[in-house]
């Protein structure tokens, strides 16, 4: 049995922010990947907790009048790998959720708790950061739109205020119309593993000249981020393996990994530059080899 | 925090009371008696606990039991009909992927969830269906093997 002092089981929107307004000590469970173990760990030990996982009304994908998409925070990894709309526009990021932990997780763990949970390793993390992604929080008071990056505060601590919810994560047209993107992540197994280093890249081209370049590392840091010195360098550059190369020895200006079992700092500096490397080759078509 | 659930557990209707802080482990094998479903980890990583939620494999150490009021619940104890093996099922015995067997019984409820789709898959996209689970005898060769013998059977 865990170890939960309290359970109420919210059926809609407004049932959950009522719940959580009434018991501001309470938290949001959805698919309880996460929130569970921690209970099991004694981290979250006698929490109180809010039950969304039946609410359908944010189990949905949609693409608005604009062409802005948005995401329900119940989305579990396994819809959004398999969601149409998700594969015309934004595969990439489906394909980073269809890295996370293996396949039972992925039916039922959500997009919202992967970000709400806060932690750097997320795998959808890296890449809504350099997809510029917007989060809705609602609360009985009132809903606020924030981008993720502000969202994130350290290391598994994000700007969710009592008694708010995350109902739904925003990407708007002009931040992937046009572009090409890849997550990769480099864990010692292939499933069931946290990222060592994971790696997302965004990029579009014109000519053989790169002119739009996002980059973003979940790892690399206490909280998934992206790499403003990087992406201007290597804006307006030609899409070379020499660039290539130079991009990713770029990114270590950006970011600063740190020892962990997992590996070290100078084993993550490593990846960091390989694996930015990796990717824009890839999505330059300097490569035909297949990545991880 | 004691509550009634209904479930319709390998094709039965089930009414059971639970306690909300219990998980669909322990309420399948403690009350209900399923004990094809095992307790491993209890953390979600090795898939020993893997049950069929309304045809979706889910790891039921971390599932609240109380989630699974009115869903269909499958086990490892319903796949056989009429005394049939399942095609799987047949598959495991005939290609020899057990070893000690605590596995197994997750690994048949993805395979099964496999099967059930009527698609045919990869021998990359059959390990990647697998991968939710860790089998510490056999070296998941056979495991795989099977799987995709009993993809094609029928």
């Amino acid at each position: 049995m865990f170890d939960i002092s309290n359970y109420r089981e919210a059926l809609s929107v407004k049932d959950a922010m009522t719940y959580l307004k009434e018991d501001p000590s309470s938290m949001v469970i959805a698919g309880g990947t996460d929130v569970l173990i921690k209970v099991r760990e004694g981290k979250l030990a006698g929490s109180s907790l809010v039950g969304i996982h039946k609410i359908d009304d944010l189990k949905g994908i949609c693409k608005d009048a604009n062409g802005d998409i948005h995401i329900g925070s119940l989305v579990c990894f396994t819809q959004l790998e398999e969601d149409e709309i998700i594969k015309e526009n934004v595969d990439y990021l489906g394909k980073a959720g269809g890295t996370m932990g293996g396949p039972q997780l992925r039916n039922i763990a959500t997009i919202g708790g992967n970000v709400c949970n806060g932690v750097t390793s997320a795998d959808s993390g890296s890449m809504l950061v350099c997809l510029n992604a917007n989060l809705k929080l609602s609360s009985i008071d009132g809903e606020r739109i924030m981008p993720i990056s502000d969202f994130y505060m350290g290391p598994g601590k994000v700007d969710l205020r009592a008694g708010e919810l995350l109902t739904d994560i925003i990407i708007m047209k002009e931040d992937y119309e046009g572009f090409t993107g890849k997550y990769i992540k480099f864990s010692q197994r292939r499933a069931m593993d946290i990222a060592t280093i994971g790696c997302s890249v965004m990029l579009k081209q014109k000519g053989g000249v790169i002119t739009d370049f996002r980059l973003g590392y979940g790892v690399a840091a206490p909280t998934p981020v992206r790499c403003p010195v990087a992406e201007a360098f290597a804006v307006g550059k030609k899409a070379t393996e020499e660039n290539a190369k130079a991009i990713g020895e770029k990114a270590l200006e950006d970011v600063m990994p740190r020892d962990s079992w997992r590996g070290s700092k100078a084993f993550r500096q490593q990846l960091i530059k390989e694996l930015a490397r990796k990717a824009i080759e890839e999505l330059a078509g300097l490569r035909g080899g297949q990545d991880a | 925090m004691l509550k009634q659930i209904n479930i319709t557990l390998n094709g039965v209707e089930r009414s059971v009371e639970i306690d909300e802080r219990e998980s669909l482990l322990e309420v399948l094998r403690d009350k209900l008696y399923m004990t094809s479903v095992k307790h491993g980890c209890g953390v979600g990583e090795c898939g020993a606990c893997a049950v069929l939620i309304d045809g979706v494999a889910i790891d039921s150490c971390i599932y609240l039991a109380t989630w699974a009021d009115g869903k269909e619940i499958r086990t490892v104890e319903g796949f056989e009909q009429d005394g049939e093996l399942n095609a799987m099922q047949e598959a495991f015995v005939e290609e020899g992927a057990v070893q000690c067997g605590f596995c197994i019984p997750g690994f048949l409820v993805s395979a099964t969830e496999l099967k059930e789709t009527n698609k045919s898959y990869t021998r990359d996209e059959v390990r990647k269906a697998l991968s939710g689970h860790l089998c510490r005898c056999t070296g998941y060769q056979k495991i795989v093997e099977a799987t995709e013998k009993g993809l094609e059977k029928e």
